[in-house]
């Protein structure tokens, strides 16, 4: 309940620096030669917190029979969603393999650990397109490669990166007591690693999990945006843009539906780690 | 088996067989000889302590009859096999001074976990460790996490899963090393009354003279760089009547013998060199 207050207030108070600004910022900005680091405080850069509220329960468009933009909002953060999940799905399976291959032979640690940092480097917006030619050319019997999977894909991408590091660290985690302990039962890399390994990773993996969650809304929004998959948020992001002129508030609520995505994504983690809490007591100390 | 003092022509396979067993560590160019050329026979139901300085190799001589560390030179025999096949086997449990219990596991379930890797079914297990539980007086706190107990029921917990598959050897580093005096007398105690209850054969590490004394048929003196054995004093107490409770224990640690052989360690770890460093005095 009390975090609840504090998450609110929290709100509250990003909306009042946002209007406080608009009220006593300089109208042009603030531009320390030609590099503006303070916007325009004008409707127009800065439209009001209450004007995109009210915004949201207005009809998207002048249309008759439009829909009131929260709804299609939701519509649009439901299918990235979806798809967020399945980039997150494949992104946390593909992270746990690598780090328990890398855990299981040293020399592939010492191979793929550098090439997965690495991987964080490529830009994801050079990859998209790529992903994208490379599904459409895929052909499995009755198996046809649908545009979203791209964007799974490219989501997965960010996605597993976390989950490889937190997971290897997690499942290196245990003592030498603990591994010694399971040698002299007799128990091999199975045993050793259902029994002991993995509930030792636990506790770092839903810091990791968590991060891939976050990363996989980001790369869905990203890659909707960059593959021009519509129906998502990203691509609402990109066709709302171009309302900034003439209605203001409009391009916000996507941006607000981003946002929701990623607590969503958050909440869902933090549940999972509310099931595994007994994997989470302090170690035993004698 | 409590005046099976150095049982050499005992029937049975001996628990422990070492034969001109090496350990040599390498650490960049330099050596270290952990242990050199160790002749030990451990009869079966023997409970056999290893003391010494620290750095004599007692904790290495341990871990190679456990199979957690291979000799360089020299074989070992567990109950007539490799200590590999003896590991794999379950033929012994093992103790360290840590606990090392699993956290996210109740106590039942720690002691369980070894039945469950040999593959004993559910009511099996939930019988065993009810029994183990009952034998280290811990029925009470089957359900508890590790974090619950006090260190001493820890480490009681500890031994009941090295007790989990009956083994014939029990191996133990220096199990009390981390307790209080008060509880480490009582643990004392009720060790000597499991061994002797399970007739199980004991290798037992430990720095402390008066602890070697009390619990041991015969107390391996080891002095170090090389670790090697230098002498082995056997002790006669009556320790059948140990377990019977705390008087008669406190009445065995006054008797004359057990000063006697407290004595008599102490000189031999004096011995030689007269560097008897790291061992706590009585």
């Amino acid at each position: 309940m009390r975090r609840v207050v504090a998450a609110l207030l929290s709100l509250v108070a990003v909306a009042s620096l946002w209007e406080l600004y608009t009220l006593v910022g300089p109208d042009d900005g603030w531009s320390l030669g030609d590099t503006r680091l303070l916007p325009r405080t004008s409707d127009l850069a800065m439209p009001h917190t209450w004007d995109m509220v009210t915004r949201l329960f207005e009809p998207v468009s002048g249309g008759t029979g439009a829909q009131p933009l929260w709804l299609a909002v939701l519509r649009a953060g439901r299918l990235s969603f979806g798809i967020a999940l399945a980039g997150w799905g494949i992104g946390v399976v593909v992270g746990a393999l690598l780090a328990i291959a890398m855990q299981r032979v040293r020399i592939v640690e010492s191979a793929v650990l550098p090439l997965v940092v690495l991987s964080q480097t490529v830009p994801l917006i050079a990859l998209a397109p790529l992903v994208r030619s490379w599904g459409a050319q895929l052909e499995l019997g009755s198996f046809e490669w649908e545009p979203w999977m791209s964007v799974a894909v490219i989501a997965s991408y960010l996605a597993f990166f976390p989950v490889a590091v937190g997971m290897l660290r997690g499942i290196q985690s245990p003592d030498t007591i603990h591994v010694e302990l399971m040698r002299s039962y007799g128990a091999g890399w199975w045993a050793t690693l259902t029994r002991l390994r993995l509930p030792a990773a636990v506790p770092h993996l839903l810091p990791a999990l968590r991060l891939a969650a976050a990363n996989a809304v980001i790369g869905t929004v990203v890659a909707e945006v960059s593959t021009g998959l519509p129906g998502g948020l990203g691509r609402m992001i990109l066709e709302f843009a171009n309302f900034a002129a003439s209605d203001p508030p409009k391009p916000w609520a996507p941006i607000f539906g981003g946002v929701l995505l990623g607590l969503v994504a958050a909440g869902l983690v933090a549940l999972l780690g509310r099931s595994s809490r007994r994997f989470r007591r302090a170690e035993a100390t004698a | 088996m409590s005046h099976a003092v150095s049982a050499g022509h005992d029937e049975r396979a001996a628990a422990v067989v070492a034969t001109g067993v090496t350990r040599v560590f390498r650490d960049g160019a330099r050596e270290v000889h952990a242990l050199a050329a160790v002749d030990l026979r451990v009869a079966a139901g023997e409970f056999v302590s290893l003391i010494g300085p620290s750095g004599c190799g007692k904790s290495t001589l341990l871990r190679l009859i456990a199979d957690l560390d291979t000799p360089t030179s020299g074989t070992l025999a567990v109950f007539g096999r490799s200590p590999r096949e003896a590991r794999l086997a379950r033929d012994y449990g093992i103790a360290f001074q840590q606990a090392g219990l699993l956290p996210w596991r109740t106590v039942r379930a720690n002691v369980e976990l070894p039945l469950a890797l040999a593959g004993v079914g559910r009511g099996g297990r939930r019988e065993r460790a009810d029994e183990l539980l009952h034998l280290v007086g811990l029925t009470d706190f089957s359900d508890h996490h590790p974090d619950q107990l006090s260190g001493g029921m820890q480490q009681r917990v500890a031994i009941a899963r090295a007790l989990a598959e009956s083994p014939s050897l029990l191996l133990m580093d220096e199990p009390f090393g981390a307790l209080d005096e008060m509880t480490r007398e009582h643990l004392q105690s009720q060790l000597l009354r499991i061994a002797a209850e399970t007739k199980a054969a004991v290798v037992f590490v430990t720095h402390s003279i008066p602890e070697a004394a009390f619990l041991s048929d015969r107390v391996v003196v080891m002095s170090a760089r090389p670790g090697r054995i230098r002498t082995a004093v056997p002790v006669s107490l009556d320790r059948a009547v140990a377990g019977a409770g705390p008087d008669a224990a406190d009445e065995l640690r006054n008797a004359p013998a057990f000063f006697e052989a407290v004595a008599t360690v102490r000189e031999a770890l004096r011995g030689g060199h007269g560097d008897a460093l790291g061992v706590d005095a009585p």
